[in-house]
């Protein structure tokens, strides 16, 4: 057994706005001069460390995890796993 | 006698003020019980209450939803005893799934706690079947995720089989978006399952529910402990 880090990373789905995302991008970063920036999500961010055999195993167990115990919720959000060696 | 059980998580407040509610102003028998001691026998019907279950740690009632009171919780719901959810209590009911939708933070992202208006659209549940279709209520909100959300699909299915019982309106009654405290879909306020028999709404019934403490003078918030009682009397 190994020890990964693990990162999972929750936002809202496009249609449930991100009005925290909205604001940072229209009255800090455009007011700034950064109009290259299109758009600009928040969201939650989790870095776990999971005991597994292979970097699959631990990001099977993490997509378990979420499902099972709801570490988001499917209605509004989406989510995205990165196992880091 | 009536039953009913008040369930308290850590950090749940209003809790009490619900107690106190169904004790001193209904005469109903109502019990404060710890999460972890609640079960399904024995009660007639279960209040969740509001506040800030585990201090709404990775989102509004995510944690509290995975205690093991749910699972009695859910018995209740199956048997069709009238289940309450307020604020928090609201929030725990979506997490658990037993009502669907999510309730994401505020579109300001602020704390909102304040009197508000609110209609009811279905007089057919557990909680409203004392309300007139369409009666308008003046009633407190004190959240910050509130925001209701659902895809189309689900909110034409809410609205087919009536599970939007209560939405922000102004004093007239129009849901119109200036009456809309927190930015949710629909001015919703508040969802029942099909079947009825429980409700989740964002405003607190319980501090509207003695005219001493509301500022109208009104005690709108009682009708729904009124009659989550005589439903389970009849």
């Amino acid at each position: 057994m190994k020890a990964y880090t693990v990162e999972i990373v929750i936002e809202n789905k496009p249609a449930a706005r991100d009005p925290e995302g909205e604001t940072i991008h229209r009255d800090l970063i455009l007011k700034g001069g950064y109009v290259n920036v299109k758009a600009v999500r928040t969201g939650k961010y989790l870095r776990m460390t999971i005991e597994a055999n292979s970097p699959w195993e631990a990001e099977r167990l993490a997509f378990e995890m979420c499902n099972s115990l709801r570490i988001y919720n499917p209605v509004a959000h989406v989510y995205r796993i990165k196992v880091l060696e | 006698m009536v039953r009913i059980a008040v369930i308290r998580f850590p950090g749940s407040n209003c809790d009490l003020d619900v107690v106190h509610v169904l004790k001193n102003v209904l005469g109903v028998e109502a019990s404060l019980v710890w999460h972890k001691e609640f079960k399904a026998l024995g009660y007639d019907g279960v209040v969740l209450p509001g506040g800030f279950s585990y201090g709404d740690y990775l989102r509004s009632g995510a944690i509290a939803a995975r205690s093991p009171a749910l699972e009695h919780v859910k018995v209740m719901v199956d048997n069709g005893l009238p289940v309450l959810g307020i604020c928090n209590g609201f929030q725990i009911l979506v997490e658990a799934g037993i009502l669907p939708g999510a309730l994401l933070p505020n579109e300001n992202l602020k704390f909102i706690c304040k009197w508000v208006y609110i209609r009811c659209d279905n007089g057919w549940t557990a909680f409203t079947w004392g309300i007139p279709e369409g009666k308008v209520l003046y009633i407190p909100i004190a959240h910050k995720e509130g925001r209701y959300f659902s895809d189309e699909a689900e909110l034409e299915r809410l609205s087919r089989k009536r599970m939007i019982v209560f939405r922000y309106t102004d004093q007239k009654g129009e849901a119109v978006p200036e009456a809309n405290p927190n930015g949710s879909i629909r001015n919703i306020a508040g969802i029942c399952n099909e079947k009825g028999n429980v409700l989740g709404l964002m405003p607190h019934p319980e501090r509207a529910s003695e005219e001493l403490l509301s500022p109208s003078g009104s005690a709108d918030g009682l009708l729904l402990f009124k009659s989550m009682a005589e439903y389970v009397k009849r």
